[in-house]
């Protein structure tokens, strides 16, 4: 890959179904260091510096950014300091040559579902250049009340524990909660009421309008031995099939990963709290601890593009280093 | 004669409470033979340890979260449930009667374990 192409991707989509087997395109990039990419079931890495350079975006285009799992209020070796990585990921925002007109957070905004942790995030993201954030939950925060709490907060107008859609400049963007009533063994749930909502969502819009999902646990098979995926996720891609571009991001993970199946691409964000290993190669899933002028080389933000007449949203990972 | 009536009486009930404090004495005697048992989990790399444990009737369990991630121990059939454990904080739980008790962290439902009361 050459430098310069390996910061875009831009993938047409060839009417693929979501469930073909047996092809599996995968191009990746990142501006974070390392960045793993899932192909034929195989975790590849590909070793990447630049943040690219996107040119001149007309109004029409829409760009926005993706944090994930801050984690406030955790405080164990693997970052002592989330306040401070945060706000390196607020100042990555605000450093931005397009400045993102919203953000998403794909959960686990706080540490233990403690008040002043939901406060802490919300002040610091206050001084982001862009105002509007759109949540979901992680499972960090919905402890012990069943998510009452995040709804308060962060749920208004939303429908059951928290689901809700909205579209911008034509892109229909939907935040799913699939982080309550794990069952015992299993892995992220949807649940049939947020399904049926879905399936009713999307079924009026427009085969070619540009769909973007966002949860916090993956909805594809990263890791089911960790509890990465989602159970009931490929009932959501079904209503999801006829569409020409899909995007889905999710967080959970701690690190970058991407896959491209048919018409989806998936995308999971690094966090701006702590590393997660990758998939396997440590005994549990537990924050990774590394040296400590490493850490923000792994944690980051990500960026994404839509740019009108391209069916592809481009995603841009970038480290907070 | 009211007099006598009521320091019978009296003599009557503090009777009573000698027998009263004998009895107890007995009891404690009683169930001093089958000792409550204690027992340990510990939670290390969001695995339960031992993830299976076969207790007697009136066991007390102590659940330690060792992980630098919070977790939770419920039980699948609701018999208990636990707050949120951050690191090194406990959750304990008396088994009163016979069976099996499945359980599971309610944040990482990978992370399953069973208590077998005999």
């Amino acid at each position: 890959m050459s430098e310069k192409k390996a910061d875009e991707l831009w993938h047409d989509h060839n009417n693929d179904g979501v469930d073909r087997r047996g092809f599996l395109k995968c191009m990746a990039w990142a501006g974070t260091g390392a960045f793993f990419v899932m192909q034929g079931g195989i975790l590849k890495s590909y070793s990447l510096s630049k943040m690219p350079k996107l040119g001149p975006r007309s109004a029409s285009d829409l760009s926005f950014v993706q944090i994930s799992d801050s984690h406030m209020g955790f405080n164990k070796p693997a970052n002592p300091d989330v306040v401070g990585t945060l706000k390196a990921a607020v100042d990555k925002i605000n450093g931005l040559s397009t400045p993102p007109e919203f953000m998403l957070h794909t959960g686990d905004i706080s540490h233990l579902s403690k008040p002043e942790e939901f406060d802490t995030v919300d002040q610091l993201l206050k001084s982001a250049s862009a105002k509007n954030v759109f949540f979901v939950p992680g499972e960090h925060d919905v402890l012990d009340d069943d998510g009452k709490q995040y709804l308060e907060r962060y749920g208004k107008g939303a429908k059951g524990a928290g689901w809700y859609s909205f579209d911008k400049k034509g892109v229909h963007f939907i935040g799913l909660v699939n982080v309550l009533n794990l069952k015992a063994g299993g892995l992220g749930t949807l649940g049939g009421e947020q399904l049926e909502w879905m399936e009713d969502d999307v079924k009026h819009l427009k085969h070619s309008t540009p769909i973007v999902v966002f949860a916090h646990i993956p909805l594809w098979s990263v890791y089911p031995q960790w509890g990465w995926g989602t159970e009931d996720s490929a009932q959501a891609l079904a209503y999801l099939k006829k569409f020409g571009s899909v995007t889905v991001l999710n967080g959970h993970i701690h690190q970058t990963m991407q896959k491209v199946e048919g018409n989806v691409t998936f995308h999971t964000a690094a966090s701006t709290a702590f590393p997660q290993p990758r998939p396997g190669t440590a005994d549990s899933p537990g924050p990774m601890k590394v040296p400590a002028e490493q850490l923000k080389s792994i944690l980051g933000i990500t960026d994404v593009t839509y740019v009108r007449g391209k069916h592809a949203l481009a995603v841009v990972d970038s480290s907070l280093a | 004669m009211r007099k006598s009536v009521t320091i019978g009486t009296f003599l009557a009930a503090f009777g009573l409470a000698i027998a009263g404090l004998g009895a107890g004495a007995g009891n404690v005697a009683a169930s001093a033979q089958p000792k409550p048992e204690t027992m340990e989990v510990k939670v290390d790399n969001f695995t339960f340890g031992p993830a299976e444990l076969t207790v007697r009737v009136g066991t007390t369990i102590t659940w330690t979260n060792r992980d630098d991630i919070p977790h939770t121990v419920v039980s699948t059939d609701k018999v208990f449930k636990s707050k949120v454990l951050d690191t090194d904080e406990k959750f304990s739980f008396t088994f009163s009667t016979p069976g099996t008790f499945p359980y599971f962290c309610s944040i990482h439902p990978k992370m399953t374990g069973k208590v077998v009361v005999q």
